[in-house]
């Protein structure tokens, strides 16, 4: 795929680990000129990218919170910046941390019910194929992502989620094979199985499975590129 | 002259602390039946210039910003402050 018009950027944190991943799958599988942000690089450096990537790891080590300490760092302010600008912005599972650490998004993870830290493929159904993150997605498309993550269990206060439901930000739950939302295709006892959440303007979007770790036949499923097929497709339409 | 300030950061009470669940039941296999209830928190310890401030009061709200903006999420958590 050629897609060398469009920019994006990957954030860079002591101990992301994920940021390959994004960067391959990126330029190699969507033909996307993608580059990476190191958390201190120079605010005025950074400008010019069609979409940012938070990618997963361990920022920080995961120290005091996960994602706490770089929702704290220089370049979230210039990705609450973009943001704010109408900037699309992809938080995956620690990114996806990050962001609410960051009051991007709404809500917080608690640790796994199970305590556990879970790595295995899950179900999603979508649930707004409108965001500039789901668009490419087929309607009852169950799709097969990976999780990996220790805290994924997400929580907000019932204000929060009725607005994000009336809103259409909860954009991913988890599921079963057959699409059905049940308490045992929750794979870390988050609430209502929400598994990815977008802002009120759907141009910023956290989910805890990993697009860019299903993107490949080779890795067993291709599901996760429609996400990043849905971005490419948003930007060339806008 | 530096002051130190003490600070716990718990999980709300009607959060479920998993973490305090299941030392709770390793006590209860271990014997320990009087223990009904577990929760799980942080100790942070702050040394801070007392000479920047002008007055107790003044750093007592630096740490209080900075428990509520950094050290604890307001979502989930509650802290409290001792000085010494």
């Amino acid at each position: 795929m050629e897609n060398k018009k469009i920019k994006a950027g990957i954030t860079v944190f002591p101990g992301s680990n994920c940021d390959y991943d994004v960067y391959r799958v990126l330029n190699e599988i969507f033909g996307v000129r993608a580059s990476f942000i190191w958390h201190k690089d120079e605010v005025k450096k950074l400008g010019g990218f069609d979409f940012i990537v938070i990618p997963g790891g361990f920022s920080y080590g995961d120290y005091l919170r996960s994602g706490a300490l770089a929702a704290r760092s220089p370049v979230m302010e210039y990705v609450k910046d973009y943001a704010e600008r109408s900037g699309i912005v992809l938080g995956i599972c620690n990114g996806f941390q990050i962001l609410l650490e960051a009051g991007i998004l709404d809500g917080v993870m608690l640790a796994n019910i199970s305590l556990k830290f879970e790595c295995k493929d899950v179900y999603l159904k979508t649930l707004n194929f409108d965001s500039p993150f789901t668009c490419a997605i087929k309607k009852d498309c169950v799709l097969k992502l990976p999780i990996a993550h220790h805290d994924g269990n997400f929580f907000a206060a019932d204000g929060t989620i009725d607005r994000l439901n009336k809103n259409g930000s909860i954009i991913f739950k988890y599921c079963d094979r057959e699409g059905n939302i049940t308490a045992g295709s929750n794979p870390n006892g988050s609430l209502y199985n929400i598994a990815g959440i977008s802002n009120k303007t759907f141009n910023v979007a956290g989910l805890m499975p990993h697009p860019e770790r299903s993107s490949e036949k080779i890795l067993g499923s291709q599901d996760g590129g429609y996400v990043f097929k849905s971005i490419i497709k948003y930007i060339k339409e806008k | 002259m530096t002051k130190k300030a003490f600070i716990k950061v718990t999980l709300k009470e009607e959060v479920l602390d998993p973490q305090g669940k299941a030392v709770l039941s390793v006590l209860k296999s271990s014997g320990y039946d009087n223990v009904k209830d577990v929760r799980v928190g942080k100790y942070i310890e702050l040394e801070i210039d007392r000479d920047n401030f002008p007055s107790i009061e003044k750093l007592k709200n630096e740490v209080e910003e900075i428990s509520d903006k950094v050290l604890s999420n307001p979502l989930i958590e509650e802290y409290s402050i001792e000085l010494k």
